[in-house]
């Protein structure tokens, strides 16, 4: 996801961005991404939420964690899951060229609406 | 300042930015409904739009193409939604061809204009920008999607690396 004209490292790259989507495709990730943004939920505690085994939850965690969108980290004898900002911020990257194309876009929209010919 | 409200939600995979202008929403309605206008905002000035079809009906398509500076083309689509003059407005959005056709395989996004009376009869304009799902916007991140807007678009400001607890989630 780097701005690099060096295409090995675009490749590696493109891998990495491939995990993080495919990890963020999921309704259920992306609930448990939101949920341990501001707060540390233990697997086992976000399994309470969710309709589906600890398990399945524990599998979800697992892929949110290969994406590097989650932390785990020990907390006494619990596991805590934590969002991790950082790979969060990568999403963000693409939204953010959106917003500076739009911002453009608006300047140029109000002077033409300043002047209709 | 014209804009007055970003929201960029990174799970949602949404952006929408909120503009005010001092005018009725009627004119405001015109820069999109009249293709000779929407050209003269759409495209920066390296990169001038020039849009060759323009129906804005259900199921409608516009056209266009913007020249660079080495005289080298670069056209997208629209595939009109829904639309209600001059209110708003909902568009698939996508990159074309050499020949202007749209591309198959490429990722689109969805675009949505909400034109709104303000009470002293000024406008504000809500524009969402949505990937319909995370695998195309990967997949445009991943072709260099942002290259592309920094090259084809240029002058694009410095981009706001936000606090992380500013985002907006949910």
């Amino acid at each position: 996801m780097t701005l690099t004209y060096n295409h090995m490292v675009v490749r590696l790259d493109d891998e990495q961005t491939d995990r993080l989507f495919h990890a963020m495709a999921d309704r259920t990730r992306r609930d448990i991404l939101r949920r341990s943004m501001h707060d540390d939920f233990s697997v086992s505690s976000l399994a309470d939420v969710y309709p589906m085994s600890f398990a399945a939850v524990q599998k979800h965690v697992a892929v949110l964690e290969a994406a590097g969108l989650v932390t785990k980290h020990r907390d006494g004898r619990k596991r805590l899951v934590r969002t991790n900002r950082e790979t969060v911020q990568k999403a963000l990257r693409a939204l953010e060229d959106l917003e500076a194309m739009w911002r453009d876009r608006i300047d140029r929209f109000a002077s033409a609406i300043e002047d209709p010919t | 300042m014209t804009v007055t409200n970003v929201t960029k939600d990174p799970i949602a995979l949404t952006m929408s930015i909120t503009a005010e202008f001092d005018v009725s929403v009627e004119r405001a309605w015109e820069l999109w409904n009249d293709p000779r206008q929407l050209e003269r905002w759409w495209g920066p000035p390296t990169y001038p739009a020039t849009f060759v079809e323009h129906e804005l009906t259900v199921g409608g398509v516009v056209r266009y193409y913007m020249t660079g500076p080495e005289g080298d083309r670069h056209s997208g689509w629209w595939r009109v939604v829904s639309v209600e003059a001059p209110h708003s407005l909902e568009v698939i959005d996508g990159f074309g061809d050499d020949a202007d056709a749209p591309m198959p395989d490429m990722p689109t996004t969805s675009m949505q204009v909400t034109l709104t009376e303000t009470t002293a009869g000024g406008t504000i304009m809500v524009i969402e920008s949505r990937f319909p799902s995370t695998e195309a916007m990967g997949q445009l991140v991943a072709m260099g999607m942002e290259e592309g807007m920094r090259l084809a678009l240029g002058q694009i400001d410095d981009i706001l690396r936000g606090d992380p607890t500013a985002l907006t989630i949910g």
